[in-house]
């Protein structure tokens, strides 16, 4: 295969995969031009990091959700108890700032196990449980805050979400040290890519040509300098980035490689075909509850110790954010179809829109619209293409 | 000069990268009962849709000229407005609404205000019902009768819309001997009252029953249209035609080499899950050895896929009661995964909702039971999944191009080759069948049967659950029969004929009942 050949493919035959990435270089150009490439200053983009970091956490666990064919409507209100039972420890016992974090994993650790019981070994849909942990567990944080809004948690707390590293390494004005993590993490990009090729080649499978392979890693390697250029200018390098770089990671080798996410794919692709394979169904079910119940908590920390305060109305509507990220990121309402990266980048499109429009001065309402009708043709691309290749049967 | 209601005249329709139908021709007569005959793939189903507006006029190339008009279909309601039907292989049946809802579905009977008139519905329902010989409530719901009486419920559902051409697409398939006698029954009944019938089938006794003539097709081409009342119009000739070579033997010689006792279960009995006290499955012995292959020979409702599910991890039913040995030991197989660690495989008899995943690709359709054998620490090795779906694509000559591909692109054959790929992977002492041909042409059945010889030639024991009698003839050594729930008889095959088999599948009905 030539290179010419590789980049037909991916535009033709793998439009479904490489749409949604066209789509979101459309939008951050189409952003750009409107805004005079303030969208794409320092300032800007480390605020979209420190500014969605929350919904990109809770879309992690939701594409697992999805896959399973199940959704979860109560990551929101999951959230807002979360901050309200780390700010009550922290903010009101004065406790250290570590035990806030224990506590908020451990409630999200509890919300999961209470609705994966429920889901898995109950058997009740995913809808009703969650819709019943929306209204539960926002009832929940009311009552554990008293109604009021507790803050502020100040440092070290908040450095979750405000924190930065910066001038490790020093430098004139800029960081060195966040560019040599991101030189270092291309490195590795290029390495990883380098040994997946030589054990494909070692299984005498197909390879895509070294030159696309290089074309790759060097237009991938580009982007990732030029953004880590954009952050060292600024603030430096911002912890959640790491923390929300280091789940990414995990959870993409996670989904694709443990036998764990391929028990998942399975049996949201065919429940009954996963049981009668061997596939623990109702554990798996439960895990996914769980692990998701985690993140939830996770976001619920990062939004408490940006907003350094936590409130009883916290997260509101965030997982509605989080669903959409995945459906635009190519997830499949009916389940088995889906991937981390792919929810990612749907909620990357969802942030960056957000932030372009408000960049543009555009008020809350139209914004809604546009977002709405994002989703909605997402999705409608998504079927188009399906039918297209013909892959509904 | 013959009065033909329907030509189809060359006919070409392509997908995107494939030559679905090339140049085909059909030519049926006024009041005959035609039927198309050809492997899986080879383009009767396309061929249907093109001639009842699925695809569009102007979707394809070619004429089709009905009643002696030109007809240009751009949609499935475009031919049914002239009297074209077609019931598919699938029912498309609402399971909740009662048999009169389903019958009049967007073709309701209404009254003078615009409401429906229920005792139009009904009674009208009850004259459609009467037609196709089914005597049940109209109020019904459909869910609750069994797939035959469905199946008549489709032809009521089409007599009600003044149908001159009915197409039907494998009616048999899911049904066993008597209803099927019964539907076939009723098809001769409506060719003398003058309704002309298209039949997809893969029977060919049924064809060779019921055929005024047959038209084969082959990779997308007509090859002939035969006349069945010609004597020399046998079932060879047919399939001489479908796969384009003879097939002399339909199943292929094996020598058993039968070995020592690898499972044997015991005083099996299964309940039925939701209606307490219905036993399914009743006192159920029976054993397999080493090489050996035994059929279970049921009609549908004797508890045949109960049998194995139940014993299958307990997959289906309740209050399982009985004991399982292996090798003499006795073992658990409460879960599934237990079963699998036991080295008992099953392959399920539908393979499209209980045995593939389909819209994942062939590698991980075929890694999905013996995963574990691909991982480390929870972690799979990717490349060598790979390697081992290859290696089956190779072995069992599953026809894709490559194992990327999701499992719903491939055909029936090919699809029921990775379900068994996936279950040898495991690495099984004893699999369990069931219907492992349903549905597939004879070319892919006649590779399915040789990898079952494969297998007991492996040393394996192989149980097949099949209602085809002239198949476990062919291919077992030892055939139980099975009739309500319980183990009605242990038949060698040498000593077995489709009438002693019979005999004994139907044994015990008045006792039971």
């Amino acid at each position: 295969m030539s290179i010419v050949d590789s980049i037909k493919e991916l535009f033709t035959t793998n439009l479904r995969q490489s749409g949604i990435y066209i789509a979101f270089v459309a939008i951050i150009a189409f952003f750009a031009w409107r805004t005079d490439f303030l969208s794409l200053g320092p300032q800007n983009l480390t605020n979209l990091i420190l500014q969605y970091s929350y919904i990109l956490i809770l879309a992690i666990g939701m594409v697992i959700v999805i896959i399973a064919g199940h959704i979860d409507l109560s990551v929101g209100s999951v959230v807002g108890l979360v901050g309200g039972v780390s700010a009550v420890l922290v903010v009101r016992n004065g406790m250290p700032w570590w035990v806030g974090i224990l506590a908020g994993l451990l409630v999200g650790a509890a919300v999961g196990a209470w609705q994966g019981f429920w889901v898995a070994f109950v058997g009740i849909p995913a809808f009703i449980v969650t819709l019943a942990g929306m209204l539960l567990f926002r009832g929940l944080a009311g009552l554990v805050l008293n109604n009021i809004s507790l803050g502020p948690y100040g440092e070290p707390f908040t450095l979750i979400a405000q924190g930065f590293e910066n001038g490790f390494l020093g430098g004139h004005g800029y960081d060195a040290f966040t560019l040599v993590v991101f030189a270092l993490a291309v490195v590795a990009y290029a390495w990883s890519q380098w040994r997946a090729r030589q054990s494909r080649l070692a299984y005498q499978q197909s390879v895509q040509p070294l030159p696309m392979l290089v074309l790759q890693v060097v237009v991938v390697g580009a982007v990732v300098m030029w953004f880590a250029w954009r952050l060292a200018n600024d603030r430096g390098l911002p912890y959640v980035l790491v923390i929300l770089a280091v789940l990414i990671i995990a959870y993409t080798m996670v989904t694709q490689r443990s036998v764990f996410g391929r028990h998942v794919y399975a049996l949201g692709g065919n429940r009954t075909a996963a049981a009668l394979s061997g596939v623990k169904v109702k554990w798996i079910n439960f895990g996914v509850m769980l692990n998701m119940g985690v993140l939830a908590g996770v976001a619920g920390l990062v939004f408490s110790a940006r907003s350094n305060a936590a409130q009883p109305g916290a997260g509101n509507m965030f997982e509605l954010d989080a669903i959409a990220a995945c459906f635009i990121g190519g997830a499949a309402v009916t389940g088995g179809v889906g991937t981390v990266p792919g929810a990612m980048v749907g909620g990357l499109i969802m942030a960056v829109m957000s932030n372009g429009m408000q960049l543009m001065g555009m008020e809350t309402s139209p914004q809604q619209v546009v977002k709405g009708l994002v989703l909605l043709l997402a999705v409608a691309f998504d079927v188009w293409n399906k039918r297209r290749s013909g892959a509904v049967r | 000069m013959t009065d033909h209601i329907l030509e189809m005249r060359g006919i070409t329709k392509t997908f995107p990268g494939v030559k679905a139908l090339q140049d085909v021709s059909l030519e049926v007569e006024r009041g005959e009962i035609h039927a198309i005959c050809g492997e899986n793939g080879a383009g009767k189903s396309t061929l249907m849709k093109v001639l009842s507006g699925v695809y569009p006029y102007g979707d394809y190339e070619g004429d089709i000229v009905y009643e002696g008009e030109h007809a240009r279909f751009h949609s499935i309601n475009d031919s049914e407005a002239k009297g074209i039907v077609i019931i598919h292989q699938e029912l498309a049946l609402v399971p909740y609404l009662s048999v009169s809802e389903n019958i009049f579905l967007g073709n309701e009977r209404r009254g003078r205000t615009g409401m429906i008139d229920w005792n139009r519905t009904n009674s009208e329902a009850a004259k459609l019902l009467a037609r196709v010989g089914l005597h049940e409530n109209p109020t019904t719901p459909v869910g609750l009768l069994g797939v035959g009486k469905q199946q008549l419920i489709e032809i009521a559902k089409a007599l009600s819309k003044e149908v001159k051409l009915l197409i039907l697409d494998e009616p048999t398939a899911a049904l066993n001997d008597i209803d099927s006698q019964h539907l076939l029954g009723l098809l001769r009944q409506l060719k003398e009252h003058g309704i002309t019938s298209i039949m997809i089938s893969h029977k060919l006794n049924e064809i060779a029953d019921i055929a005024d003539r047959t038209t084969i097709i082959r990779d997308g081409r007509t090859i002939e249209t035969i006349d069945m009342r010609d004597p020399s119009s046998t079932q060879e000739r047919i399939i001489k035609g479908m796969v384009g070579r003879d097939l002399e033997h339909r199943y292929p010689e094996r020598t058993p080499e039968i070995g020592d006792e690898v499972l044997r279960v015991e005083d099996w009995t299964v309940h039925h899950p939701t209606q307490i006290g219905r036993v399914v499955v009743d006192n159920a012995s029976f054993s397999v050895r080493s090489g050996e292959v035994v059929g279970i020979a049921g009609l549908m409702g004797a508890g045949r896929t109960e049998l194995a599910m139940s014993l299958f991890g307990h997959s289906y039913g309740r209050d399982i009661t009985g004991r399982v040995f292996k090798y003499g030991q006795e073992i658990k197989t409460r879960s599934v995964a237990e079963c699998i660690q036991n080295g008992i495989a099953y392959a399920t008899e539908d393979r499209k909702t209980y045995g593939l995943n389909l819209i994942e690709d062939v590698k991980r359709n075929i890694s999905a039971a013996g995963l574990h054998q691909l991982a480390r620490r929870g972690w799979v090795n990717g490349n060598e999944e790979l390697k081992v779906a290859e290696e089956y694509r190779g072995s069992l000559n599953i026809k894709t191009p490559h194992v990327l591909v999701p499992a719903g692109k491939l055909s029936g054959g090919n699809q029921q080759k990775v379900v068994l790929s996936k279950w040898i992977y495991t690495n099984p002492d004893v699999l369990i069948l069931d219907e492992p041909t349903r549905g597939i042409d004879v070319g892919a059945k006649y590779e399915i049967y040789t990898i079952i010889n494969r297998l007991v030639a492996e040393g394996k024991a192989v149980v097949v659950i099949s209602s085809e009698l002239p198949e476990l003839l062919g291919i077992c050594d030892r055939i139980y029969t099975l009739a309500f729930g319980r183990i009605t008889g242990e038949v060698p095959v040498a000593e077995a004929t489709q009438e002693k088999l019979m005999e004994l599948m139907t044994k015990e009905k008045e006792q039971v009942r």
